[in-house]
């Protein structure tokens, strides 16, 4: 990597602060940044590290609404959010292995938006608000494509809020090498409807497969989902899964998903 | 009750206690006093022709020691490969020059151009970024069919050629073969790859030279296989630094499944350097590098044929394999595709005709050399994948089919130009067939299609030919080296040992299972005996670790040694008790003179040898140390039966592995316990490769694998609890501890297991689909399904 200063603030107003300077990026758990800056993909000068921040951390919920702090690490996430909305906390504990689940946060990961992820899966999923240092950002709004997001430069996610469903079940079929979704499937019924996410499939990043939201909205369960395809076309194709597969697994964890929900 | 002590027993690995305690002493860890770094600056396209190279701004960057490009190397050796080939028409193989840093053109991505010293790595690597290097990019060969077609790109034109050779084995069988499989009652033919994989140690390579003016010596710790073996190849090929000014150590070695084996231009690199600039020099590579500069495994292309007459015995087999060599000839490259390749063809089977065919191809990739098995996989894999197929063809079982035609007596010479010294292949097979319950196999494929998955059983048999050998053999089969072993036992004077051995450990326990061996021909405790290993300047020789060969072939001259030893102890010992030494017996550590109760312990004879008031001047010289050479008169065989239990998700094409069971047969034992461990980590590594590892380039030769990311290694979860057996043991007649070798075994065996097991999965779910290359990934599966 190239040298850097690093700077740990502990409130959010001297981050936003430190954010203001010339080069200056986020730090939170750094298990995709740093990785990049050891392959001199990135050049920041300055380095802000979220973890200090007590206002971004921790797991509550209200009235029907989980709300992790930005900052707070995919491990805290499967162990706290487990009695609120075990679908997420079942999710964020299949993310890497224990040493990114310690460092990891939802905040890192909905702001780097890979197509290959699964917390945009439940965001997009679950209808979730992002919070920021200067705004609320709806789920409609916020995702851009892949590794794009409505995020403006030195925008902080400070929390993420959660509606929680009645049933909700991510079902993540691994990609060999990297363990990320080769595809995932979150499926969240509420009272008003079913949503479906749907990562690791398309060119353009998380995205709903609506067809499937309204025949599970009027009638959730597997069978109601037979007879329904995704196109291959716009959806990825490498080494691990050619579009056509990508299209054929969303099919079949879809329906796994709304087995398993609960 | 098991025996706790010498051989036989389950000793604890003793290496083990650094290694998990974090203190072992890897390359990395060595740092010289006033030490500098250096950087490559490697090529980002497969093939091109460097126009200029501008390092002016580069040199005057903070830090920088010098910038080295092939210019520098003009005049300086290129690197060597041990073995040349003889093609089938008398011809020498292509051997195109292989520079330390590129000459007028890049071959490979991750080819090294220039190489920057610096006296940080960070300063090495931003100088790195302000070179300027310009590249006429030319069209890249990847696939080996199309680097042969009329009018390919050339890898190197001096070659005029992409085909390194065309072998034929045995080429007076050619004929014999072609009329057998024209005549035959039943051809099975089956076109497959097998995937070409990266090692992937667990430390990455490194390489520290330091060079001593006072003495004019050369010293490079580098993580080596064989630290002799580079000192021959960069000292007389390359540097030309003689033996004696130039010590090579390989410390502990964290892995090397044959990728370490070879000698490198970054090792050769920093011993260059280290001398121009007077100041030691380190290099360590990043997982990244290691992707684009570690010589690659496998990847072969095969047709295979198996004929059989009316009553399903074999009667000929003809193979046309393309052997891809990637850009350069790595050390052994050469011979992995025919002599570890070819003269395994007849696998375990009696078949009376075989002949193989084998093109090695330049491509633009990285190098190609040994990978744990070395072509015995590639050999094991097509022959016991057509064999199954034929089995399904034919409506036969295929343990029915397999046991017909099994070689039953031995000596046994094959139509490939071996002769198997021993084996029992029904044994292995009888104990496999307790082992996995076969008859419960209809039972639980029930409960998987009840879960609405499909269930598949494969069977496999494997032979090895391990510790390769006889060096006057080999030598007319084209090896430019010898392939012995040697060990040094130095009894000390108050009893303790150290045995100086020309194999290298890098895993494998010779800390553990040597001293084992010592301890039961002296009768001593083992905690007396220490071996030393991985240093050229305290060991008399060695080839190394490779090959399965460490037991074998460098433990049996360990064993000469001590008999050595023995002979003059008894000698000392019958001068002490006054009697003839040819009346002395040595027992538990004690000589005694035969039917008294005279006796000397060990320590009386070992210190008389240093201290010699009472002994026999005139007679023998005083001290106790002994080498020994050992040149194998044959390899050894061990072989086995595998079998796999795969469960398949039909919606998705995912394979897991069950169950999983390994009947081997390796000869004598020493340490057990190490000898499953072997076994297992094989297995893994052949699980990884039957369903996950896959090392692919694109067209352009961009390597779409560069990471972990992309590369799947497999992990715990992958693998299930394994049963290993090795109780069937047919002692290897011409070594004197009567063993084999258990190193690759492995590697070998599983994966046509797991292939056989996917297919028979498939089948039970109405599936005909008759082959899936390897890695048998979800996605592969799903599209074989979709037909
Ligand atoms: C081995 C491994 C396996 C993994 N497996 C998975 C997996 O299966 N599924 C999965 O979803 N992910 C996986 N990940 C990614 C992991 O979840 C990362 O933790 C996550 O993508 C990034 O979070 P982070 O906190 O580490 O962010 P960082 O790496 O620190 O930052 C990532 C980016 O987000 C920005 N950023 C960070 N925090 C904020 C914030 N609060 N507000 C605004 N911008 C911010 C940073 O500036 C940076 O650009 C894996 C990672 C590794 C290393």
């Amino acid at each position: 990597m190239y040298s850097f200063e690093i700077v740990r603030p502990t409130s959010l107003a001297d981050a936003v602060a430190a954010l203001g300077q010339d080069e200056a990026q986020a730090l939170a758990g750094g298990q995709t940044l740093i990785p990049s800056l050891k392959q001199r993909l990135a050049q920041p000068s300055v380095l802000v590290s979220l973890t200090a921040i007590a206002e971004m951390q921790g797991v509550s919920a209200e009235g029907g609404v989980l709300t992790l702090g930005g900052g707070t690490t995919h491990g805290t996430v499967a162990r706290e959010a487990a009695a609120h909305y075990p679908a997420l906390a079942a999710l964020a504990s299949n993310i890497g292995d224990p040493a990114v689940r310690n460092r990891g946060t939802v905040g890192g990961s909905l702001a780097n938006n890979d197509p290959a992820a699964c917390y945009p899966a439940a965001a997009l999923a679950s209808g979730a608000t992002i919070v920021t240092n200067s705004r609320e950002i709806a789920m409609e709004d916020y995702f851009q494509g892949m590794f794009t997001t409505a995020l403006e430069e030195g925008e902080i996610i400070t929390a993420v809020r959660f509606p929680i469903p009645e049933k909700a079940a991510y079902i993540k079929f691994e990609q060999p090498a990297s363990r990320f979704a080769l595809v995932g499937v979150f499926v969240a019924k509420f009272a008003d409807g079913v949503r479906v996410a749907v990562t690791g499939a398309s060119e353009e990043g998380v995205f709903r497969w609506t067809e499937a939201e309204e025949a599970l909205s009027g009638n959730f369960s597997a069978t109601a989902l037979d007879g329904l395809t995704v196109s291959a076309d716009g959806l990825m194709s490498d080494i691990h899964g050619s579009s056509a597969y990508r299209a054929h697994l969303i099919g079949v964890l879809t329906k796994r998903a709304v087995a398993a929900a609960a | 009750m098991p025996k706790d002590h010498g051989i036989g027993a389950s000793q604890k690995r003793r290496e083990d206690v650094r290694f998990l305690t974090g203190t072992g002493q890897y390359t990395d860890d060595i740092n010289v006093y006033g030490q500098t770094y250096c950087h490559f600056l490697r090529s980002d396209v497969a093939h091109g022709r460097i126009t200029s190279i501008d390092t002016a701004a580069a040199e005057a960057m903070p830090g920088v020691v010098r910038i080295f490009t092939g210019k520098d190397f003009e005049g300086v050796g290129g690197l060597p490969c041990g073995w040349l080939i003889t093609d089938r028409f008398g011809e020498p193989m292509k051997e195109p020059g292989h520079p330390v840093l590129a000459q007028g053109k890049v071959r490979h991505v991750g080819d090294p151009i220039c190489a920057v010293v610096a006296d940080s790595l960070e300063e090495a690597r931003n100088a790195a970024e302000a070179i300027v290097v310009e590249i006429e990019e030319l069209p890249a060969v990847v696939d080996m069919k199309a680097a042969l077609a009329e009018g390919a790109p050339l890898v190197h034109d001096d070659m005029g050629t992409n085909l390194c050779y065309d072998w034929g084995f045995v080429e007076d069988n050619r004929a014999a073969v072609d009329e057998a499989i024209r005549n035959a009652h039943h051809v099975t033919t089956l076109e497959l790859v097998n995937n070409r994989l990266v090692a992937n140690p667990m430390e990455p390579r490194v390489a520290v030279a330091e060079y001593n003016r006072a003495n004019d010596e050369s010293t490079l710790y580098t993580t080596s296989q064989n630290p002799h073996v580079i000192r021959l190849l960069m000292g007389a090929f390359v540097l030309g630094i003689p033996e004696h000014k130039l010590r090579v150590v390989a410390p502990d070695v964290g892995g090397g499944f044959g990728t370490k084996i070879f000698h490198y231009a970054e090792e050769a690199f920093v011993t260059f350097a280290a001398r121009k600039i007077n100041r030691p020099v380190k290099w360590t590579s990043t997982r990244s590098e290691a992707f684009m500069s570690d010589a690659h495994g496998r990847d072969h292309v095969t047709k295979i044929e198996l004929a059989l007459d009316k009553d399903n015995n074999f009667v000929a087999v003809r193979t046309d394999t393309l052997a891809n060599m990637g850009a350069y000839l790595s050390t052994f490259s050469s011979s992995i595709p025919t002599w570890l390749h070819g003269t395994l063809m007849a696998g375990n089977y009696r078949t009376p005709h075989i002949y193989v065919n084998v093109r090695a191809v330049f491509t633009n990739t990285v190098p190609v050399d040994a990978y744990r098995g070395a072509g015995r996989p590639e050999a094991t894999f097509q022959l016991e994948r057509v064999i199954d197929k034929a089995a399904r063809e034919l409506g036969v079982d295929p343990i029915a089919l397999r046991r017909q035609n099994f070689i039953t007596e031995f000596p046994y010479a094959t139509p490939v130009a071996v002769e198997y010294d021993t084996g029992d292949y029904v044994a292995t097979m009888d104990k496999l067939e307790e082992m996995i319950d076969r008859a419960g196999f209809a039972a639980r494929r029930k409960e998987s299609e009840a879960k609405g998955k499909l269930r598949g059983l494969g069977i496999n048999c494997y032979i090895e030919a391990c510790g390769i050998a006889p060096s006057n053999l080999v030598g007319q089969l084209g090896a430019r080296a010898g392939l012995y072993d040697a060990a040094t036992v130095r009894v000390n004077a108050t009893g303790s040992i150290s045995v100086m051995v020309g194999a290298h450990s890098h895993g494998q326990g010779h800390e553990t299972s040597f001293p084992q061996v010592v301890a039961e021909m002296l009768g001593i405790d083992e905690s007396m005996i220490d071996i030393v290993h991985g240093d050229s300047s305290k060991i008399p020789f060695g080839m190394g670790t490779y090959g399965s060969r460490s037991l074998a072939v460098c433990g049996s001259a360990m064993v000469r040694a001590t008999e050595k030893i023995i002979n003059k102890a008894k000698k000392i010992a019958g001068h002490l008790l006054e009697a003839a030494d040819t009346d002395i017996e040595l027992k538990d550590g004690r000589f005694t003179v035969a039917g008294t109760d005279k006796s000397v312990a060990w320590g009386d004879v070992t210190l008389a040898a240093y201290v010699p008031h009472n002994y026999p001047l005139e007679e023998i010289e005083p001290g106790l140390e002994e080498t020994a050479f050992y040149d194998p008169s044959n390899f050894t065989y061990p072989s086995g039966a595998y079998a796999c239990e795969v469960e398949l998700d039909p919606e998705t094409g995912r394979v897991t592995v069950e169950r999983f069971a390994a009947a081997d047969d390796f000869g004598n034992v020493v340490n057990p316990m190490i000898v499953e461990g072997q076994v297992h980590g094989g297995i893994a590594q052949g699980i990884g490769q039957a369903l996950l590892e896959s090392c692919v380039y694109d067209s352009d030769g961009q390597l779409l694998s560069a990471s972990y990311m992309d590369y799947a290694m497999p992990r715990a979860t992958d693998v299930p609890f394994y049963a290993v057996d090795h109780s069937c043991a047919t002692p290897c007649t011409h070594n004197p501890l009567g063993v084999k070798g258990c190193g690759e075994a492995g590697a070998i065996g599983s994966p046509p297991a797991v292939v056989n097991a996917v297919i028979d999965a498939l089948a039970s779910g109405g599936h005909k689909v008759d082959h899936i290359d390897m890695p048998v990934s979800p996605h592969r599966v799903w599209s074989a399904m979709q037909g």
